[in-house]
């Protein structure tokens, strides 16, 4: 089987359909380890990506006015247990334009594995992108994974991110967002995590209010098991009059899993404000006899918390 | 003669050396209503705990017989599945379930529909929502009450349902309450709505942990409300007349 058909193959465990690759109103990047198998662009959308001996280097424009109706799908991953991936992207979303990036890492065998993930992005004045990532790995864990962005949010620009791992164990996960927000800029980051086995995850984000009225949100969703561990940062820091930020981080931990939450948030101005909350501890023992009372098993009830907790 | 639905003799719960629940007897016969009065603090909400079993509620004493077997024993999801529930005074939100997952709980062939039109609300605004924050508080007791409809239990223990309902939805809970017996089921009632109480077959006052008067309805209210406990300590439960 080709690698191009083992990534279309493994697709549907991060809820793509595999014809998405066949559709020509579509635009998509597949790229295994260092090699571009596929691409397509659509009507003002550019895509320029080239192949170099350590990375996969390129930019992703979304032209000024352009509404792209479909959403953009990068398709990244290895097919192999071992490997290295490095991928390295500007993704521009021009003034006024609308854009929708599903980004979908596959990794189903990995053992030995590093995938490296530099982008910066810059949303222009009225623009909007909605960044989805999801990424599938096999039951092995042992992969590096370290997604590391920088976001620009320019003026009444939208950016809305989600961030799912939730199949399989991973490894090793470092991720590292930067989020400047300008005047009447909105960032929203969501990130749901599962962790299993020796799973490590350390995930870092920081959101600056840097315009007035400027808002920010950062929601984070981490269920641990096994011997997982996660540290999670989130930080929003409100520069302007009328910011307004929020974190809300939820830890649900198992087993012998060990987890940290570290709000951070700082506010440099008298009419800014910014609310944080987080919650680390076993399932809320009130919800699981709630569905206790109602027949479920101590097992079903508590996959049917976690199941809710990461939707 | 036929036996009691529930039967419960001498049952004692305590934490910290205090008595919470003191050799409580209480009966509930197939397809009552059986309303549960008392002031605050006086062992109702615990009394639902200890039979439906939740963490931290085991009896030091007593027996508790449910269709005529021994309920304690029995863990809290098993309980439950021999057709015992309770409606949680507070009910728990969850992040991410819907109502209509939460009335539904696995059971592939169940119509959600019936009971949420049952207890005032409309399916289509409500089936796909999640059951946080964003519901109010009477909304979530409307569910909580719709969900024990759908369970179909042969005991209902409905702690305060009608609390956080406006007047105008009150006869909805009354009309629950009626349904669950009309499906062949019964109900403790726990609460301190006057209008709710009297719908009951038979009512109890419950007292420092012990029952201290059954009869009708009329009469459980009149003798709660003429009988003011000030001071429950030792063998005998001192409620003078007020």
């Amino acid at each position: 089987m080709s690698e191009l058909d083992e990534l279309r193959r493994t697709l549907p465990m991060v809820g793509a359909e595999p014809s998405i690759l066949d559709d020509t109103r579509i635009a998509h990047v597949v790229a295994h380890g260092h090699r571009i198998l596929s691409q397509r662009t659509v009507p003002g959308l550019r895509v320029e990506m080239e192949e170099t001996p350590d990375a996969i280097v390129g930019k992703l424009i979304v032209e000024a006015g352009a509404q792209i109706a479909q959403p953009i799908h990068m398709c990244f991953g290895l097919a192999h247990p071992t490997g290295v991936q490095q991928i390295k992207i500007d993704v521009q979303v021009l003034e006024g334009a609308q854009a929708r990036v599903l980004s979908h890492c596959l990794f189903p065998f990995a053992q030995a594995a590093e995938h490296r993930m530099q982008a910066v992005m810059e949303i222009g004045p009225g623009a909007s992108l909605t960044y989805t990532e999801g990424h599938y790995h096999g039951p092995h864990g042992g992969m590096l994974v370290l997604p590391h962005a920088t976001i620009k949010i320019g003026k009444g620009a939208r950016y809305f991110s989600d961030f799912s791992l939730l199949s399989g164990s991973v490894g090793k996960l470092d991720i590292d967002y930067l989020v400047e927000v300008e005047e009447e800029g909105i960032a929203e980051l969501s990130a749901k995590i599962f962790a299993h086995k020796t799973d490590h995850i350390t995930l870092k984000e920081a959101v600056m209010l840097r315009g007035e009225r400027s808002r920010g949100l950062i929601k984070t969703r981490v269920v641990l098991e096994g011997q997982a561990q996660a540290e999670i940062i989130g930080i929003t820091e409100a520069y302007a009059k009328g910011a307004r930020g929020h974190v809300d981080c939820m830890e649900i931990v198992q087993g012998q899993a060990k987890a940290s939450a570290i709000p951070i948030v700082r506010v440099f101005h008298p009419e800014a404000k910014v609310t944080h909350e987080a919650a680390i501890g076993s399932v809320d023992k009130k919800e699981l006899e709630t569905l206790m009372a109602r027949g479920l098993s101590p097992e079903q009830a508590v996959e049917m918390i976690v199941s809710g907790i990461l939707r | 003669m036929f036996s009691p639905l529930l039967d419960i003799r001498d049952l004692t719960f305590e934490v910290s050396r205090q008595t919470i629940l003191d050799r409580l007897d209480l009966a509930i016969d197939p397809q009552e209503i059986h309303a549960l009065l008392g002031a605050n603090g006086s062992g109702k909400t615990t009394l639902a705990y200890v039979l439906m079993g939740c963490e931290g509620y085991v009896p030091s004493a007593g027996t508790v017989l449910f269709n005529g077997a021994n309920l304690l024993p029995l863990k809290m999801h098993e309980r439950a599945r021999s057709g015992l529930t309770l409606a949680w005074q507070e009910p728990a939100r969850f992040e991410g379930v819907t109502v209509r997952e939460y009335l539904t709980l696995g059971k592939q062939d169940c119509d959600p529909e019936p009971a949420l039109r049952q207890v005032g609300l409309a399916p289509d605004r409500y089936l796909n929502r999640r059951l946080d924050k964003a519901l109010s508080g009477g909304e979530r007791h409307r569910i909580e009450l719709a969900s024990v409809l759908s369970m179909k239990p042969t005991l209902a223990i409905l702690d305060e349902p009608a609390a956080g309902i406006d007047m105008l939805s009150i006869n909805h809970i009354i009309d629950i309450i009626r349904a669950l017996k009309a499906a062949g089921g019964s109900v403790l009632l726990i609460t301190h709505q006057e209008e709710v109480a009297l719908i009951a077959d038979r009512a109890s006052q419950l007292c420092a942990g012990r029952i201290i008067f059954s009869g009708s309805p009329r009469e459980a209210v009149d003798h709660f409300r003429g009988r003011a406990c000030v001071r429950c300590d030792g063998e005998v439960c001192n409620y003078v007349r007020a």
